[in-house]
């Protein structure tokens, strides 16, 4: 009787245990999704000479088409490119597009996730000078060229975070 | 023997400094046959006309120098990403206005955003005189 009580206590502890772990899992996972593999080059020769490459996974597949039709009105700049260089990487950026929710409008820093995200940023940060645009990921992502984005990463320069 | 090694040494320096890449001239050609169908008195492209014309604000927010600053030896920073950007000027960066796919690619969106149109010829190759006349 005591051993059959004891037996019933151990598979508790283990039951528990391996929900708790399993609960634990996609949260390491989700540390891990914060790096991206950008490898095409064309993409980070033409995209990434006035910001950086953003990881095509943060926009959806309508957005970035949205975008690639746009080019010569970019967020204030022309920035038009050969037709068959824009097909090219619009096939590019559509096949590596993620699928999150709330990732439809065609500007990275409008979809839910990124405001989240950023929520405790202070809008003086965002506007410093060593920031400039929240375009400007690699003010605060020191590896945001590499694709990584993970908090680990993160430096809120000095001057900013004033 | 001394002052022969000085001699080849010199000669070596001299002519590494005739191989830095160029613009291409066809392209520098081009540029000045439209500039003198455009106007007939058209005489040569300028440096310093270039250099006033490349730090000079055009009716928008912005000049050349805006990103690329007063200096084309020096990096520059994009004015609304803050990405840094490499010298512009040859002598500072040799890959530097060597592609006419690129030249042009940049002058139609810069012109754009700086002046609100198309750059005309004689625009175009006063800034490559400028860009180019500038020395380490």
């Amino acid at each position: 009787m005591l051993d059959e009580r004891k037996r019933k206590a151990f598979d508790a502890i283990v039951w528990t245990s391996s929900l708790l772990f399993a609960a634990v899992l996609p949260l390491a996972a989700s540390a891990d999704s914060q790096r991206y593999t950008n490898e095409n080059p064309s993409y980070r020769a033409e995209c990434g000479s006035c910001h950086v490459a953003y990881p095509p996974a943060l926009l959806g597949a309508d957005a970035w088409r949205t975008i690639m039709n746009g080019l010569d009105r970019h967020f204030g700049t022309d920035a038009s490119i050969g037709d068959a260089r824009r097909a090219g990487l619009t096939a590019y950026l559509v096949a590596s597009a993620g699928t999150r929710k709330g990732s439809d409008a065609p500007r990275i820093t409008e979809a839910r996730w990124f405001r989240k995200e950023h929520g405790e940023i202070a809008a003086a940060t965002w506007h410093s000078r060593a920031v400039k645009s929240a375009a400007n990921c690699e003010a605060c992502h020191s590896q945001a060229a590499a694709g990584d984005f993970s908090e680990r990463s993160v430096r809120v320069p000095l001057e900013a975070a004033r | 023997m001394q002052p022969k090694l000085l001699a080849m040494a010199a000669l070596l320096f001299a002519l590494s400094g005739s191989t830095l890449a160029e613009v291409p001239p066809d392209y520098l050609r081009s540029l000045q046959a439209a500039a003198r169908g455009a106007d007939p008195a058209f005489g040569a492209f300028s440096a310093s006309r270039g250099q006033g014309w490349f730090n000079a604000r055009h009716g928008t927010d912005w000049s050349c120098a805006t990103c690329h600053t007063e200096n084309p030896l020096a990096a520059g920073r994009h004015a609304t990403t803050g990405r840094p950007i490499a010298p512009l000027a040859p002598a500072a960066n040799p890959a530097r206005l060597t592609d006419v796919d690129r030249i042009e690619k940049w002058f139609k969106r810069n012109c754009n955003d700086v002046i609100g149109r198309a750059c005309t010829p004689t625009e175009k190759g006063d800034v490559l005189a400028y860009l180019t006349s500038l020395k380490r």
